[in-house]
């Protein structure tokens, strides 16, 4: 049989499509990736499964279904439900098949009247201490204890229930979005291993002995307790013991989507179970490939921001921001937009107008965007918010390996003996990953850690960092230079790597500058601020330790020296031959759902779709011959470099799709002095957002739910984003830009996503074999997918690199124009927490606000003695851009001089104290490094009490109440 | 847009650079990268300033680039 050949590596997960291998199906316990081959007899059915495969999953795959209770094909098997034991011929007793393994030529039977006994006393009991209530239950139906019940033919319980049992125990409600019920819990475990096993939280534990056995989530209840609210234990459970409260409200879904999570760069695979229109419950796709049936609290609960009171429905229109919103047509708001930039662009000129693109768009909808600047707008000063975030990497990896994009899959980790996370938090920016991360790491992965600040992973349950150099703000390139000496310096090059795959004049000069002793650990440690032997010894670690992989995120890249960063990284991989096969590589850990794709699409200023250059002759042809329209060979404007015109008088009209640059860019008071020098600001998004108090054209935007598209996450996976429910606006995103369009006088005659899709593929070489029905028939694509790899290609640089040979770089150290001085003596850093996501609009609009209902600003107890300021106090932050008032947290996990914050909350400003200093290359904001002081203070800066009114004033020109963010 | 604003980019492009070993391929690669990614307006000023005001305020490596190869590569 076919299905048996099963593996769960997801490069295979299109095998399963085109087998009788039933996806959706529960197979008990997890696949066996070994190739030996054995032979047994279930039931009188000979079949053939991989060693190390259970008696259970071959049963299942046998189509044989062994009852079972505390199996699930997602965990490790546990043996303790009793439901799944069969006879086995020439061996003693009844064991459970969930525990027993194949062996060769075993002949067992899984339905005997003995079994059948058995089974149905086991049952008896389980249910002689559980209430009857199924028919008002909310798992009725869809109820494992309930089926197995039946499947044993359970006709009595002959206990009674006057003894001792556990139907008054007392429900826990005191998370928001799941309910435990211990009077309905059969103690299987399953909820206490997902937590360790899939999540790695290792939050809840059995307590008690014997009959008070009980699920636990510590000393308190679940909300209070270590637990992160990703929902495994939900999705493990087979009983009502934990579920969803929306479940509970409007009982079992009746059909179920298959769609793309909207929130981090993970692209966690989702099943929207329905009732008609109305999501029920989001629920993580097994088959996901990027999440393998695991989520966070974000994709898992956090989608209710889609049907929020505060949501904008309907075109709204004025002349000037100080106006009252006027609700428009369709028609009108587009016509009066259309109008607005021929009317700008033939006053100023071509120049004055551009666009903005987001990471939470789809890529269709991107594409569709830069298309309109190019082609219609007939300039290319189309950017994207990936220019304040990962820009870097896109220039720092062409540069250096030729395309710029991460070169691994996710489950390249499980093959990693070194882990290096540099300047990312994947507990809290990139949760799904970070229990695969953690699991390797259990399994015995080293783990080092570049960090600032004591992230979760530098030590939380069974993982420990072997080295956590916790370096100043500011000095990545110095500690990657650094590393790069001790390797160079100690022989650890992979020098047969380095001459067949790199070119050799270019490692030449980067040893050349590594190996000075400017460059030495010992030298640089003074500025680094870590031990020179700490140094030395994570550089031996990553270049010995066999498979070593570099994770980074936002604090390798939002700094002056950013691309110099992302070029270090690169160097340091191709030196010690860590890049180009399974578990290592290059990964950068994308933000956003859809950075990767937005910056594929051809939405930054300088490049095409597929990251070709405006100036390149032979493709701007294609696009010319494509389009049908002229198109310029000069590099656009760039976010900063159109807000810098707007203030000169030189940039007057805005297009900004699903992107906040108000709250999401550095100095914001730059920004909102930009924005009110433009005659035109059109925002198009779901809430009335920062920027949108700046416009004069509202388009409202659709969620995830109520589109077609595709996101593109970290591992270059295309994933498809299947439309649920009916756009509450009308419209779907790019329907709305292919208005304008229309409006403009260039027709876009899509009907569909996918047509658009198909666009991108007949232009662009690394997505030529990519459409909508390959991605129905294998779920997911990795680009490139052409002729050569037309199931896509999950690592890159395989034999060569993107551009040939790897090149290396000279990277010097130039400290940050960020200095601290006596006026602003400490360093403000930035960064996110696990229940918000970026600038908070969609997460702010759910109970994740129970989490993190404000940013709060972290200090180090001795900062905070100097300046007499105590827990919970107001704390002035000043910066030489501006000033802000936030709550103190008193916290070790910052070192001494460093201060830490989050930037979820538009009311906390943090980026009114950023600055405007970016990197060399892209102008990405540094935003991990601001000078700043801290004050002890009574009352909030005048730019939030300025904040306040101004936004007051705004929520109520849209005729809505302005209302705190809540629920 | 204000020319010390460009100076001051295009000085940290230099500082990139300069500390490359072929100090020609250095201005090469420098003025490449003005050419690449700053929409020609910028382009335009900083040439300006440095044809008018011999580059004021900018790195010698930086001014040599801009004007040894910009005026020379300038399209449009």
């Amino acid at each position: 049989m076919d299905d048996i050949k099963y593996s769960n590596t997801p490069q295979h997960d299109h095998e399963h499509s085109r087998t009788s291998y039933d996806d959706q199906k529960d197979y008990g316990t997890p696949a066996s990736q070994s190739d030996v081959q054995i032979t047994l007899t279930i039931d009188d059915r000979e079949i053939t499964v991989p060693e190390g495969t259970s008696i259970m999953r071959a049963s299942i795959l046998a189509g044989i279904n062994v009852p079972k209770l505390c199996a699930t094909d997602s965990l490790e098997p546990f043996g303790s439900c009793r439901l799944c034991v069969v006879e086995i011929e020439g061996r003693r007793g009844f064991p459970a098949s969930c525990t027993t393994p194949v062996a060769e030529g075993l002949i067992v039977r899984t339905q005997t009247p003995k079994l059948a006994d058995i089974r149905r006393g086991t049952m008896e009991l389980y249910i002689s201490d559980h209430p009857l209530d199924c028919l008002t239950c909310a798992t009725n139906g869809d109820c494992e204890l309930q089926d197995m019940a039946g499947a044993v033919g359970l006709r009595e319980v002959r206990y009674g229930y006057e003894g001792e049992n556990h139907l008054k125990a007392e429900k826990d409600e005191s998370n928001p979005y799941f309910s435990f019920d211990p009077s309905k819990c059969i103690v299987c475990s399953r909820c206490v291993r997902a937590c360790e096993e899939t999540q790695g939280t290792f939050a809840l534990t059995i307590s008690g002995r014997g009959f008070d056995s009980k699920v636990s989530a510590g000393i308190s209840n679940f909300l209070d307790s270590e637990c992160v609210s990703c929902g495994a234990c939900v999705q493990a459970c087979p009983t009502a013991t934990l579920i969803e409260k929306t479940v509970i409200e409007h009982g079992v879904p009746e059909h179920s989507v298959t769609t793309t999570c909207a929130y981090c760069g993970v692209g966690c695979s989702f099943d929207a179970e329905m009732k008609g229109e109305e999501v029920i419950r989001m629920v993580a796709n097994k088959n996901g490939g990027a999440n393998h049936g695991h989520s966070c609290i974000k994709g898992r609960f956090a989608w209710g921001y889609a049907t929020h009171k505060d949501r904008i429905t309907t075109p709204m229109i004025r002349k000037n921001i100080h106006d009252e919103w006027q609700q428009v047509s369709w028609d009108e708001a587009i016509n009066y937009a259309a109008s607005e930039i021929q009317r700008i662009q033939t006053k100023y000129g071509k120049d004055a107008v551009g666009g903005i693109t987001s990471s939470r768009c789809t890529n269709e909808e991107v594409y569709v965007v830069q298309k309109l600047v190019r082609a219609v707008f007939g300039v290319n000063n189309v950017d994207t918010c990936a220019r304040v975030c990962h820009s870097p990497t896109g220039y720092g990896l062409k540069q250096t390996i030729g395309e710029s994009a991460g070169t691994q899959t996710f489950d390249s980790v499980m093959k990693s003996d070194v882990i290096f996370v540099i300047g990312a938090n994947p507990t809290d920016g990139h949760p799904v990953f970070a229990s695969q991360m953690k699991r390797r790491l259990r399994e015995g992965a080293k783990l080092i850690i570049a960090d600032p600040r004591v992230i979760d992973l530098v030590s939380s349950p069974h993982v420990k960092a072997d080295y956590h150099l916790k370096l100043r703000p500011g000095t990545n390139v110095a500690l990657i230079s650094a590393l790069g000496h001790v390797i160079v310096t100690e022989g650890l090059v992979d020098e047969v790597f380095v001459k067949e795959r790199c070119e050799w004049d270019s490692f030449v000069a980067w040893r050349d500058f590594v190996a000075l002793n400017q460059n030495s650990p010992e030298v640089l440690s003074l500025v680094i601020g870590v031990p020179a032997e700490d140094i030395r010894a994570a550089a031996r670690l990553f270049a010995t330790g066999r498979n070593a992989a570099i994770y980074y995120g936002l604090g390798v890249t939002e700094h002056s020296q950013g691309s110099t960063m992302v070029m270090g990284i690169a160097n340091l991989a191709m030196a010690t031959g860590n890049i180009g096969r399974e578990g290592v590589g290059v990964n950068p850990l994308r933000g956003q759902n859809n950075v990767q794709g937005s910056c594929d699409m051809g939405s930054m200023p300088h490049e095409y779709p597929g990251y070709r250059h405006v100036s390149d002759e032979a493709t701007r042809k294609l696009f010319e011959a494509a389009w049908g329209r002229p198109l310029s060979n000069d590099p656009g404007l760039r976010i900063p470099n159109m807000l810098d015109n707007a203030i000169d008088g030189s940039f007057k009209a805005l297009y900004c799709v699903g992107e906040d640059i108000v709250q999401s860019d550095p100095n914001t008071q730059h920004v909102t002095r930009a924005l009110e020098s433009m005659e035109c600001v059109i925002v198009q998004d779901l809430f009335l957002n920062e920027t949108a108090m700046f416009a004069h054209v509202f388009f409202p935007g659709a969620t995830f739910l109520e589109k077609s598209g595709t996101f593109t996450n970290a591992e270059r996976r295309i994933s498809p984003v299947r439309r649920v429910m009916t756009p509450k606006n009308g419209k779907e995103d790019w329907e709305v830009t292919a208005a304008l369009s229309n409006a403009l006088g260039y027709p876009m005659h899509y009907k569909h996503a996918s047509d658009i899709m198909d666009e991108v593929a007949s232009l662009t070489p690394t997505f030529k074999g990519v459409s909508f029905k390959k991605l129905d028939e294998l779920g997911s694509i990795q680009w490139p997918c052409n002729d050569k790899q037309p199931l896509g290609t999950p690592t890159m640089h395989i034999d060569e690199f993107v551009r040939g040979k790897g090149k290396f770089f000279v990277t010097e150290y130039v400290p940050t124009t960020e200095k601290v001085t006596p006026k602003y003596p400490l360093i403000l850093t930035t960064g996110r927490i696990l229940s918000q996501y970026n600038v908070g609009a969609q997460t702010r609009r759910t109970k994740n606000v129970e989490w993190h209902k404000e940013d709060l600003v972290e200090i180090h107890p001795h900062d905070a003695e100097e300046r007499g300021i105590k827990e919970g106090d107001w704390v002035g932050i000043a910066s030489r851009a501006g000033e802000t008032v936030l709550h103190a947290k008193i916290s070790e996990r910052v070192q001494p001089g460093v201060i830490y914050t989050t930037f979820h909350h538009p009311e906390s400003g943090a980026n009114v104290i950023t600055t405007e200093n970016s990197d060399w290359a892209t102008n990405c904001p540094e935003f991990k490094v601001t000078a700043v002081q801290v004050t002890r203070v009574s009352q909030l800066s005048e730019w939030q009490r300025n904040y306040q009114t101004f936004s007051e004033e705004q929520i109520a020109f849209t005729g809505k109440k302005p209302e705190a963010s809540e629920a | 847009m204000k020319i010390e604003h460009l100076v001051t980019m295009a000085n940290q492009i230099g500082d990139f650079f300069k500390y490359f070993p072929n100090q020609a391929q250095a201005k090469i690669d420098i003025a490449q990268h003005l050419e690449h990614f700053w929409a020609s307006s910028m382009r335009d000023q900083i040439l300006a300033h440095v044809i008018e005001h011999n580059g004021a305020g900018l790195e010698p490596i930086v001014r040599d680039a801009i004007k040894e190869h910009i005026s020379s590569n300038q399209k449009n």
